[in-house]
């Protein structure tokens, strides 16, 4: 390396000041909202004149929250364990095979990602007003199903595209039936890649708003909806409590994942050299 | 025997996924088409009067209105993430890169609600950014930024900036490192090998990101609503007041049909002046 002149150095410095204001600006919400959270007065105002935790308490003990809460755990399960299915097996054959329709299937897949939330959600109501469909749970996990399986394909194929076949052609050249590699060879090697797509697809299906508000009835409302619905009607720090349990829930998932699968590998930003 | 064994199977749920989908779309475009029959939720015979009620001024408003919004949106973005995205390519400290990643990939798990509410607080009239002012002694009324235009555009740029952050360091990573070295090593300096090699390289991926945020500011909808207030509408607000608070869903529908007619036309355009880009940085 060539000594670096003072007129580098200080260009260095101002980029990395850049960066830390772009960071501070990505930061500055989750840390006003912490702030916001543990305000002791009903009524914002900064700086808090005293702390507390009740808003906390209060967050975990309002009914719509909880039923929210239950809600969304149900829909995730469901639309995140049933999109890693459809979503493994078909990325699976996409990734081995040629086959008539192959991208037509697979451009309708994951075109929901252009496609904005409110005309799936909208799609899913009118959808299910037409055939009879009751609004019960099941109009909410096909939605969110079809929304969360962009990602769970790219979370596999990018798992498929570092499996070396070579142990599989091993497994089959020994004798093992096409069903028994896949089984004891093929599932165990992808299965970073089904964790994280799964932990993907579940994350964004609790969280998912827009095409929920549309699909989820009264009794069927998920966390998100039920937020939305609260910060309409009351302006306390309920919310923030809750958004900042929200925030480290998140977070420590997101780190995991991270040390999981490597999420610069996941979101192909990794540096080729 | 069959050399292609999993293959009916495994295809068969996608495809039944698949047309689920396009059921609910054709469901849109088919009430799109449709009268509506006030008091009910079924649709009358079919009709263009719809389409027809889009070009009334109230509502061709709002279409000029969101495409302002989302071209603002994505061009703040680009600027605010391409330093971040460079930086986060750059980085070889794999602690510092970690915790970057996490910082920036984070917001866009969060969902859309939790982050526009923190706006709210940093936005509002006794929010952080107001009593901060006041604090200092720099205002004395609060400065109005909720149901502006540009306190929507604010929280839209944070919503939309991890998306575009993603999208420029895909880009930036995959530009051979060798390009750079060369132009360093014949004498050009930092920014000159900026602009001249690393910039244009970049391309593709600047044109990929402002698509891509252009598409997710169109479908944002809880940051115009709570940010808003009915006093910024976008297309995803009217197709919620129509669709869910006076059930006229035929023309909900038609506004859905337009809104992604409009996204596809504009990311056609964007996609056409890519073109001459996608040739450099593959190698």
């Amino acid at each position: 390396m060539t000594p670096r002149s003072t007129y580098q150095r200080l260009l260095g410095y101002a980029g990395w000041l850049v960066v830390i204001l772009i960071l501070g600006f990505l930061i500055l919400p989750a840390a006003v909202v912490t702030i916001a959270a543990f305000n002791d007065k009903a009524i914002l105002s900064f700086p808090p004149q005293a702390w507390s935790w009740r808003w906390f308490e209060r967050a975990l003990a309002y009914p719509d929250f909880r039923t929210g809460f239950q809600n969304g755990l149900i829909v995730t399960a469901w639309s995140s364990s049933i999109a890693l299915i459809i979503g493994a097996m078909f990325a699976f054959v996409v990734d081995r095979y040629q086959f008539a329709f192959k991208r037509v299937i697979e451009g309708v897949l994951v075109s929901p990602l252009v496609i904005p939330h409110f005309t799936v959600g909208l799609g899913f109501l009118i959808l299910a007003a037409q055939i009879g469909w009751s609004r019960g749970f099941s109009v909410v996990v096909a939605c969110h199903v079809v929304l969360v399986l962009p990602f769970v394909l790219r979370s596999v194929y990018v798992s498929l595209r570092n499996l070396d076949p070579s142990y599989e052609l091993a497994a089959a050249s020994l004798g093992a039936t096409p069903l028994r590699v896949l089984l004891t060879i093929t599932v165990p090697l992808l299965l970073p890649g089904l964790v994280s797509g799964w932990l993907f697809a579940a994350i964004l299906s609790f969280n998912e708003f827009t095409a929920s508000l549309f699909v989820t009835s009264q009794r069927t409302q998920t966390l998100p909806v039920a937020m939305y619905n609260y910060v309409r009607e009351f302006a306390d720090p309920s919310m923030a409590a809750l958004s900042v349990m929200y925030i480290v829930a998140t977070a420590i998932l997101i780190a995991f994942a991270n040390r999981f699968l490597g999420l610069g590998k996941v979101l192909n930003i990794e540096q080729s050299h | 025997m069959d050399q292609r064994p999993f293959l009916r199977i495994f295809t068969m749920p996608a495809v039944l996924c698949a047309l689920g989908f396009v059921a609910a779309m054709a469901a849109v475009l088919q009430y799109s088409l449709r009268a509506y029959i006030p008091g009910s939720l079924d649709a009358g015979g079919f009709t263009l009067v719809n389409f027809l009620d889009l070009l009334k001024p109230l509502y061709a408003r709002v279409f000029l209105d969101t495409v302002l919004i989302c071209a603002l949106t994505a061009i703040i973005t680009l600027l605010v993430g391409y330093p971040l995205a460079y930086a986060l390519v750059q980085i070889e400290r794999p602690m510092i890169k970690s915790a970057m990643l996490v910082i920036i990939v984070t917001p866009l798990f969060l969902g859309e609600v939790v982050r526009t509410y923190s706006w709210i607080i940093v936005l509002g009239n006794n929010g952080f950014i107001n009593s901060l002012l006041r604090g200092l002694g720099l205002i004395e009324q609060p400065v109005q930024f909720m149901f502006t235009t540009s306190g929507v555009v604010v929280a839209l740029v944070h919503v939309t900036l991890p998306v575009m952050v993603i999208m420029l360091a895909a880009g930036l990573s995959h530009i051979d490192r060798d390009y750079q070295r060369a132009a360093e090593s014949l004498g050009a300096g930092p920014i000159r090998t900026f602009l001249t090699v690393t910039l244009p390289l970049s391309m593709p991926g600047v044109m990929a990101g402002v698509t891509t945020a252009f598409a997710w500011t169109f479908s944002a909808f809880a940051t115009p609503q709570m940010i808003g207030g009915g006093r910024v509408n976008m297309v995803s607000n009217l197709v919620y007041q129509l669709g869910l608070s006076s059930f006229n869903f035929p023309f909900a529908a038609s506004l859905c049909v337009a809104g992604l007619a409009l996204t596809i036309a504009v990311l056609s355009i964007l996609g056409l002046a890519s073109r001459p880009f996608k040739k450099m940085g593959s190698h």
